[in-house]
């Protein structure tokens, strides 16, 4: 901990005193037990991070496969069985093991150092979220390298995902590998909402909290809303696969868009849950990097906070195409383009904040202008979709596939990217490496426009999406072609930066505490931040605490020997109570082995949830057994 | 035969423009109805862009100029008004965006008269495809091949036997589902005689790649015609060959899927095949339908479109050139 943002009525000796006080508190065993068992925010979001970005590169692998198949026409490379596996286990990977659990993992690392508290709210909860993700993400590749995954697309439509369509147990592990991330997903957005709403520094009011905590709060919040509709979807599909229910099955009275209903109520929130944490990452950047407050805060809060909302009034134009009365469409048409609007303040926001400042054109801000110039277009491209009759043309083609993969890759993939280099420097104490880095942003950005712009024109040309191969003479030859050599851009951009992280880590320059002179509380501890992450809790006077003050003030008076936080109101962040947060513990583990064989187990038999669940229940007690030591104060 | 490989890099993407299969080439009025709105949304879309990224270009400009400490709060009320009129024109464009897909959607709803029925029902992986008509007799059925006449506006009912397809004829409209349990009505209007490409665009499963609809637009006498020599039933087999094949059909498994109006073959699983002869592709175009081709997918139909449900029937070399005589004499 430097000393250096404290008051200097604290004396060395008794700084000193404390620190050693609180290290040995919130230490984790030692070795490799401690790694199991540990409940620190930091660990486990260092793990959460990396597991993700290893799942990114995975379903980058597959889409490259994908990509080299489709560059010629009637290419051999495979069939349709395997291509369609592929594909399916891309849209998987990169939406449920990749996109939303990688912002969650970016959160649960950040949010409480950024929120000024020492760990993140129901710390084994979140110990347990990282083990089931981990054991969801392992169950679906080990199934498809045994031939058994999914084939039916990442959005798994009835009747074809129906056991009479997609017989065998394909489709029960993917419906599965949804159970599995969707407890990850909504455990981790309950701590965040605890967290922030909770555990901010005092004097953090929410007039005053960073927007990146606006964005995972807003985030948090769609997660919760939004994943029981999945999850009620897919175990749905699973009964009627398993133990014969009809509610898609139309010949029994059950309905086959129901399922769509069901999906696309989560799965178009579901592309805001990836995209407003990006949001928050940008106005970060853009404020550090511009050396100047986001311009019109208030406008971009309540940007966000619309967004949330509006994000759940438009699943619709995911199905213009099904044959819904056209009334109720335009309704869902109007919805879709007023979205647009959030996004536009933001932008300007964001390029008035540059403009009006002294920007530092580092690689963070780099990809935040990359992000600028493809999100724009994709953005665009999404009120053309939004509009019935031309989405009657667009829709389930390949110009589809450049939108969402202009609004994905440029709208959360490339802020992603700005807030590695970004935060880097704070979660390793080393700096990435600024050529590198450079060059990095630029193939990638360049591999990202040859690959997806061509797909405009392909899908206007008549090419559908989720083909294995095509005829030749149809004029998809060429651009084809072309939107391959990018993918294997994409690849070597990917490269650099994993080079770029493994070089930096052994021999990266040193950080210090804030490299970037940014704003906000994660850069007023060491790099990395120690086990407790602040030896005095601050307190906060502005919207820019490291840049208005010297000195930050200091909550004093706690010995350091509990492991306990300081629990904040919700709205004016007064310190309220000191709350006890649990030791390490075994048990999230244990219980999310438990699940896993619930889960599995109920692949095969429905007998597994009612056996599974023996264990699950032996371990959650253990998991909650009251120790002496706890008491709530 | 193959053109040298740089013809096909320059004429490919000019081949595109005018292409059987192309939202960019409208040959009816819904899509040119379609079209209007993608050029008006085109228009609008590129200038906020342009303007976007030229305010983002200025901005990085000024900011590499910007050394010492700028008066920031200075520019706070300029930025501020500039921002309410950015909101003022985004809200005015995408109102102008909103009310124009409204507008071009109740278009396409106007109602039609002198209107030809034809039903079209997808089945994994090809289309069956039926011109009603009030005597039951004179129901004309076929497959993978629509046929319609120019000028003139067609009602498809869409209909599904198995999983969610979606019919789309880019030239002609936009596509729609093909949902179980529902019966949808696409409407096309054709106006530029010629063929055109439809294809399946929701994913179906295996073949979802091979379940393509060869769509032919006639003029109003052409197309009577057409359907005149198709209500007829199968020309009988002529030669020995072809009477040979005509036995092997009813013999082999082939009779338990397929029609062939005028001989025993009256299945209805897979294509009726009565006017096999004159269709254009095979396996819902999955190949040009040549005898080579026909024979190499009765030998083993998964060797041209992997994963369809017709099997391999077994039967002699000499069979099956039988087999291939009968079906290309079914013109």
């Amino acid at each position: 901990m430097s000393s250096d943002h404290y008051a200097p009525t604290i004396q060395p000796a008794e700084l000193a005193d404390v620190e050693a006080r609180l290290a040995r508190t919130w230490a984790d065993p030692p070795g490799f037990l401690g790694w199991l068992m540990t409940v620190d925010h930091k660990r486990i979001g260092r793990r959460y991070i990396v597991t993700a970005m290893v799942f990114f590169v995975l379903g980058g692998l597959l889409a490259l496969a994908m990509r080299t198949q489709l560059a010629r026409p009637e290419s051999g490379l495979m069939g349709p069985d395997r291509y369609n596996q592929l594909f399916s286990m891309h849209g998987s990977t990169m939406m449920f093991l990749f996109a939303v659990p990688v912002m969650e993992a970016v959160a649960v690392y950040i949010v409480p150092l950024m929120a000024g508290t020492r760990n993140i709210s129901f710390p084994r909860l979140n110990a347990f979220s990282y083990w089931i993700y981990l054991c969801g993400g392992v169950t679906i590749f080990v199934a498809f390298l045994l031939d058994i995954g999914p084939e039916a697309g990442w959005f798994a439509y009835v009747p074809l995902s129906s056991s009479a369509y997609s017989p065998g147990k394909r489709t029960d592990f993917w419906a599965q590998l949804i159970t599995f991330t969707e407890v990850a997903a909504l455990a981790v957005a309950v701590e965040l909402v605890a967290t922030i709403l909770k555990q901010r520094a005092p004097g953090m009011t929410l007039g005053r909290m960073p927007l990146f905590l606006w964005a995972m709060l807003v985030t948090s919040f769609m997660v919760i809303f939004a994943m029981p509709a999945v999850m009620l979807a897919s175990s749905f599909l699973i009964s009627d696969r398993l133990v014969g229910t009809q509610f898609f099955n139309v010949a029994e009275g059950g309905d086959a868009l129901l399922w769509q209903h069901l999906f696309w109520f989560f799965g178009h929130p579901e592309v805001y849950i990836i995209f407003i944490p990006a949001l928050g990452m940008i106005s970060t950047i853009v404020a550090t990097f511009s050396r100047r407050p986001v311009f019109a805060y208030p406008y971009m809060v309540l940007a966000l906070i619309a967004t949330g909302f509006l994000a759940f009034g438009l699943w619709v134009h995911h199905m213009f195409a099904t044959g819904l009365p056209h009334l109720g469409n335009s309704f869902y048409t109007a919805a879709s383009i007023t979205i647009a609007l959030p996004s536009a303040v933001q932008i300007f926001a964001w390029i008035a904040t540059i403009w009006s400042g002294r920007p530092r054109f580092a690689t963070p801000l780099l990809f935040v202008i990359g992000f600028l110039a493809i999100f724009v277009l994709g953005g665009l491209t999404g009120v053309m979709v939004a509009s019935v009759p031309l989405d009657l043309q667009l829709h389930d083609t390949y110009f589809v596939v450049a939108h969402f993969h202009y609004v994905l890759i440029g709208g959360a993939v490339f802020p992603l990217f700005g807030a590695f280099y970004y935060w880097f420097p704070k979660i390793t104490g080393r700096l990435l490496d600024e050529t590198l880095g450079k060059w990095n942003f630029w193939l990638f950005f360049v591999g990202f426009n040859v690959t997806f712009f061509p797909m405009h024109y392909l899908g206007l040309i008549g090419m559908p999406r989720r083909v294995y191969t095509y005829p030749p003479g149809l004029g998809w030859d060429l651009w084809n072609l072309v939107a391959t050599i990018g993918a294997y851009l994409i690849a070597i951009s990917a490269l650099l930066f994993v080079f770029n992280v493994i070089r930096s880590l052994r021999s990266g320059a040193r950080a210090g505490d804030d490299p970037w002179q940014a704003p906000d509380l994660e850069w007023a501890t060491s790099s990395p931040p120690p086990p407790h992450n602040f030896t005095y809790l601050p307190i906060v006077q502005s919207a820019e605490p490291l840049w208005h003050s010297d000195e930050i003030p200091v909550v004093r008076g706690a010995t350091g020997d509990k492991r306990e936080v300081l629990l904040t109101s919700a709205v004016e962040a007064a310190p309220g109570i000191r709350w006890q947060m649990p030791e390490p513990s075994l048990w999230p583990l244990v219980s999310a082995l438990a699940l896993t064989v619930l889960f599995i187990w109920s692949v095969f038999s429905p007998w597994g949830v009612v056996w599974g669940a023996i264990p699950v229940a032996i371990a959650l007690t253990f998991w909650f057994w009251p120790s002496k030591s706890e008491q709530s104060e | 035969m193959r053109p040298a490989p740089w013809i096909a890099v320059v004429a490919l993407p000019l081949a595109g423009c005018a292409g059987v299969q192309s939202a960019l080439d409208p040959a009816g009025d819904e899509a040119a109805t379609i079209g209007d709105i993608w050029h008006l949304m085109l228009g609008v879309c590129g200038f906020m862009f342009a303007l976007t990224m030229l305010f983002l270009a200025w901005a990085i400009v000024r900011g590499r100029r910007a050394r010492e400490a700028d008066a920031e709060a200075r520019h706070e009320p300029a930025l501020s008004l500039a921002l309410h009129g950015w909101i003022a024109l985004v809200v005015a464009g995408l109102a102008v965006l909103a009310i124009a897909s409204f507008l071009v959607d109740r278009r396409l709803l106007a109602p039609a008269t002198d209107v030809l029925r034809v039903r079209v029902t997808g089945m994994q992986w090809w289309w069956r495809v039926e011109y009603p008509s009030d005597d039951p007799g004179r129901t004309l059925v076929t497959a993978n091949e629509l046929h319609l006449p120019v000028d003139r506006t067609s009602e498809i009912e869409l209909r599904t036997e198995d999983v969610i397809h979606s019919l789309w004829i880019p030239n002609l409209a936009g596509k729609l589902d093909l949902v179980p349990g529902r019966v949808n009505t696409l409407r096309v209007t054709p106006r530029r005689i010629g063929g055109f490409r439809g294809q399946c665009a929701e994913f179906c499963g295996l073949d979802h790649a091979w379940m393509a609809l060869d769509v032919r637009v006639e003029s109003a006498d052409a197309f009577e015609a057409w359907r005149q020599r198709h209500l007829a039933p199968a020309k009988p087999p002529l030669s020995a060959g072809e009477r040979e094949g005509a036995q092997l059909f009813v013999q082999k498994p082939c009779v338990m899927c397929h029609a062939i109006r005028g001989s025993d073959a009256a299945a209805s699983t897979g294509p009726d095949l009565t006017h096999f002869a004159s269709r254009a592709t095979l396996g819902a175009g999955a190949r040009p339908l040549t005898r080579e081709a026909l024979a190499m997918w009765l030998a083993d139909p998964n060797r041209i479109k992997p994963g369809v449900h017709m099997p391999a029937v077994p039967m002699t070399a000499a069979e099956r050139d039988r087999l291939v005589d009968y079906l290309m004499s079914l013109e």
